[in-house]
């Protein structure tokens, strides 16, 4: 059956205007049209937060739960009916700070839910405090004198975490959005997609290195499995390997020519260079936009399920009637 | 048995076995209790195990304890004090003589009583026994351990091997002294160990050399017993514990339901067996998650609830704490979900394996908002299936969490269970949103019990969201208005307020008692004994015991009323007095509080309530 992106809008969001979670919210109702998974078969379900508001305006079945367990949850969902395609909705705080631990284990045990993490860097709900993506020395209400710890790196606690899919696009960027969405769908497994999206009200200009088309042609890369890393507003520059490292050059100088330029391998088990692209950040290197890993892995729902399948046929016992007879039974006359 | 020997009958007898927790005391405990219940015994078990997983060998703190109690008539708890105490070591001589009789019989390994034992155990002289002011004729004294390693000298085990036998030894011994069909006890290792067939001949082979042991070298001094079974219900019996009902509950209502059983859950004492139990039966197709945490134990069952299944997630108190969050959130969006508490005692981590019934109300009050929620606590260990099985047919027909409250003494407590067919259980039918509604349906429309309908993911025409933020009641969006906050918090009240349970049985004289015991949950067959051993003296008792917690049975006030004096006991401080004094208008208990962290002791019951009386 063919959907459009009205099969998926639900309700008058109700969110800052300018703020970030519109575009995304749009660029997801389009993509989940696209993709063509029906409504009902799709459950979306969030935590707390901004943008953990998302379920409220899809169409399909979804949860708006506590803050930091929607990973928790939409894994008994999943597992429970692996049919569902099932979204999490997290923002910075719910997904890594409250949430933290769902997220690795999540990402650990590999079940098949789509993980989007909607990065702003702030906690917009509580109206202001620094969240655990923002910078060392961050001001916000509860740090009015700076920060004085570093931020997390989602990619890097998901990589730490044996995550086996990760993409990131921006929130204002509809096409890219919709291709890590696209690809995190087709991914089995534990997909997690970072939105850098804007919060215009407590951090503005966050991610305004990469937010608007002209300055991400300069600021940002898009990587594509197989394609070369090549950036830049007529693709001048160019990622190569410089010893155990990574490092820009501008092609046709000082040596270095397309042919030196590396190739992108989103498959490759081994996450060592796929981790450096994420981490990659300016002004000396420019941001991985795109799919940056996408491997393939055993997902932790199918195994379930496959494993009670499997012991259905090797077990003597299959309702509860049966499985009393398996103990040891006396008789009293 | 030869017949000059001399046996007595016997209405009921206490047998603990103590040694150090790799001893296998359980092991022998157990079939011991299964010996017993094959002939028609009435039984009922409790293993008293350290915190410690492997303590040093032969230390105080390393002892660890099953006690059976076997009676010709029904037996409702696992005796207060031993008639037979079998201590594998100076240790548990130690520490478990304190829970035998004056005139009990003493088993014990006098290869375990060298000085370097007597030291570890903290005796201060050589003659223990003397030291201990125990009748030296009430002592078996054997050599055990060599007599087992002389036994098995040519079976080809190594010596840890064969160590491990000891336990049977001890059983043989037993068996011999309350007369007891050792073809039973064998055929019980030929089953467990059907795989091991040398493990399960040379177990044999020391339970028959401990029984001749018995019946060659002591038979002059010691009298042999004989349970005779007055009172069967006929049937086909299994020996189960409390938790693993629980799971058997579990599993029973989600066949009923035609449902998926899911399970998340985190290992926590005394729960996990409930994990365990379950994560074996995954051809009945049980899922059982083991999470990251408690949290996601309970948030995850509250997804697997949401996509069709029946969920739950088992725990002890401080997995509770954890949990309440969750738990609320399943209150808010009318989600079916059975959360087991195993209760432990507490605060915090507490005394992790032994038995109180402190968490009541957190059970029933430790959540933030109006939540209200049922609550049910079984009475024994096979109380517990019928107990799992109400609390997933009122959380699947009410859409709503129900906590359902166990504790140690009854999840690893056992009794004969007898086989239960599912065919007599009542039906259970979820509120599936009925599909004449689809156009119409909003998330909160709720049927003629105010129960919500159900719309499980991948029905068409019904998709919805719930969510932790309150709701309109007509239109399912979310509403900050106060009008339709205190509704809804109303109706979710009413809704668990109109939850049909049983009224509560008075037993006893119930027409004309003095004294009313009232209880709750698991000291059931404490109270009972209490109340029997009461009214053989010629006092007039009555015991009510409660498992329908919240709501409570329509009839609680009448009978609260009805008697002179009413004495609350439970093993906390006075919260389901408390609770009660709240419900019943005017109602002023007198109480009876213990929080030892070990079930009641019935002499002391009787004690206290004639001082009431």
């Amino acid at each position: 059956m063919e959907y459009t992106i009205n099969d998926f809008k639900k309700g008058q969001p109700r969110w800052c205007p300018g703020c970030g979670d519109h575009f995304f919210l749009a660029a997801l109702q389009k993509t989940m049209a696209e993709i063509g998974v029906a409504p009902e078969d799709t459950a979306v379900i969030s935590g707390i937060g901004c943008s953990s508001r998302l379920p409220h305006y899809m169409a399909t079945y979804g949860m708006n739960t506590i803050h930091g367990r929607a990973a928790a949850i939409a894994t008994g969902c999943k597992v429970t009916n692996p049919k569902l395609s099932v979204w999490q909705i997290s923002g910075d705080g719910d997904g890594l700070a409250i949430g933290g631990n769902h997220f690795i284990h999540a990402n650990r045990r590999n079940i098949d839910l789509k993980m989007i993490l909607l990065n702003n860097r702030i906690y917009g709900l509580t109206k202001g405090q620094y969240s655990p993506t923002s910078p060392r020395g961050f001001v916000s209400k509860s740090s009015p004198y700076g920060t004085v710890e570093d931020p997390f790196r989602p990619a890097e606690l998901c990589f730490g975490a044996r995550g086996h899919f990760f993409a990131r696009a921006v929130a204002t960027d509809a096409p890219g959005t919709a291709e890590i969405l696209k690809a995190a769908h087709a991914h089995k497994g534990a997909a997690v997609c970072e939105i850098l999206q804007n919060c215009v009200i407590f951090n503005n200009g966050t991610h305004d290195s990469v937010y608007k088309p002209d300055v991400r042609k300069k600021n940002a890369i898009y990587l594509k499995h197989g394609e070369k890393m090549v950036f830049g507003e007529n693709n001048e520059f160019g990622l190569v390997q410089d010893g155990f490292s990574i490092k820009v050059v501008k092609i046709g100088e000082n040596g270095y020519t397309l042919d030196d330029v590396l190739v992108h391998d989103a498959h490759c088990e081994d996450n060592t260079l796929q981790l450096k692209l994420a981490l990659m950040e300016g002004p000396d290197f420019p941001i991985a936009l795109g799919v940056i890993r996408d491997v393939e892995a055993p997902t932790y729902d199918e195994a379930v399920n496959a494993q009670i399948e499997e012991l259905k046929t090797q077990k003597k016992y299959h309702n509860f009637s049966e499985l009393l007879e398996t103990n040891d039974i006396w008789e009293v006359k | 048995m030869s017949n000059n020997l001399q046996i007595k009958n016997l209405d009921n007898v206490v047998v603990r076995f103590s040694g150090d927790s790799g001893d296998g005391m359980q092991l022998a405990g157990n079939i011991f209790s299964t010996v017993s219940a094959t002939v028609g015994n009435s039984i009922s078990t409790f293993p008293d195990y350290p915190a410690d997983i492997r303590a040093p060998q032969g230390s105080l703190t390393g002892v660890s304890g099953f006690q059976v109690h076997i009676g010709a008539t029904k037996v409702y708890t696992p005796g207060d004090k031993c008639d037979v105490l079998v201590a594998m070591n100076a240790a548990a001589l130690k520490t478990q003589y304190k829970y035998a009789k004056s005139n009990a019989t003493i088993i014990i390994d006098t290869d375990s009583f060298k000085e370097a034992d007597l030291q570890k155990a903290q005796f201060q002289t050589s003659d223990y026994i003397a030291e201990m002011n125990i009748d030296p004729d009430r002592v078996i004294a054997c050599p055990l351990t060599t007599m087992v390693k002389d036994c098995l000298k040519d079976s080809g085990m190594d010596v840890k091997s064969i160590l491990k036998c000891r336990n049977m030894f001890a059983l043989g011994l037993v068996c011999w002294l309350f007369d007891r069909d050792l073809e039973i006890a064998f055929n019980f290792l030929k089953e467990k160990f059907a795989k091991k067939a040398g493990v399960a001949e040379a177990n044999i082979k020391v339970i028959q050399a401990g029984y001749d042991y018995g019946h060659n070298t002591h038979s002059s001094a010691m009298n042999v017993y004989r349970i005779e079974t007055a009172e069967k219900t006929p049937g086909r019996y299994m020996d189960i514990t409390g938790n693993k009902a629980t799971a058997y509950g579990l599993i029973a209502a989600a066949e009923k339901a035609g449902l998926r059983l899911y399970l998340g859950s985190y290992p926590i004492t005394p729960a996990t067996d409930v994990l365990h139990e379950l994560s074996k039966h995954k051809s009945l197709g049980v899922t059982t998650v083991q999470c990251e945490d408690e949290i996601a134990g309970c948030a995850s069952a509250i997804g697997a609830s949401f996509a069709g299944a029946l969920a739950a997630t088992s725990t002890s108190g401080p997995g509770i704490c954890l949990k309440s969050e969750a738990m609320n959130l399943a209150v808010i969006l009318e989600l079916p979900l059975v959360v087991l508490d195993v209760q432990r005692g507490g605060p915090a981590t507490g005394l992790p394996t032994k038995s109180e019934q402190t968490d009541l109300l957190q059970a029933l009050y430790g959540r933030n908002g109006e939540s209200p929620m049922p609550v049910i606590a079984a009475l024994s260990p096979t109380d517990c299936f019928d107990a799992a099985y109400e609390a997933s047919k009122i959380a699947l027909e009410h859409m709503t969490p129900v906590v359902l409250l166990t504790d140690a003494y009854l999840g690893n407590g056992s009794a004969a269970f007898k086989l239960p067919n599912l065919a007599d259980y009542p039906a259970i039918n979820p509120p599936y949103v009925p599909e004449e509604l689809l156009g119409k349906w909003t998330p909160y429309m709720r049927n003629e019990d105010m129960v919500r309908y159900w719309a499980v993911p991948g029905r068409k025409g019904f998709t919805h969201i719930l969510g932790g933020l309150e709701k309109d009641d007509k239109t399912g969006a979310i509403s900050t208005n106060p009008e339709n906050h205190d509704l809804m918090c109303r109706k979710r009240a009413e809704k668990i307020e109109r939850i049909q349970v049983p009224d509560v049985q008075v037993e006893g004289d119930k027409d004309d008692a003095e004294l009313l015991i009232v209880g709750f949950g698991s000291t059931y067959g404490h109270l009972h004994a209490a109340m029997d051993e009461m009214r053989a003296a010629g006092k007039k008792v009555a015991l009510a015991q409660f498992k329908y917690i919240n709501p409570l049975p329509k009839n609680t006030s009448e009978v609260l009323k009805k008697y002179k004096t009413v004495v609350v006991a439970e093993q906390n401080l006075g919260q389901f007095a408390g609770y009660l004094r709240m419900k019943v208008d005017g109602f002023v208990p007198k109480q009876f509080n213990e929080v030892k962290g070990q079930p009641f002791n019935v002499s002391e019951l009787v004690e206290a309530f004639n001082k009431i009386y």
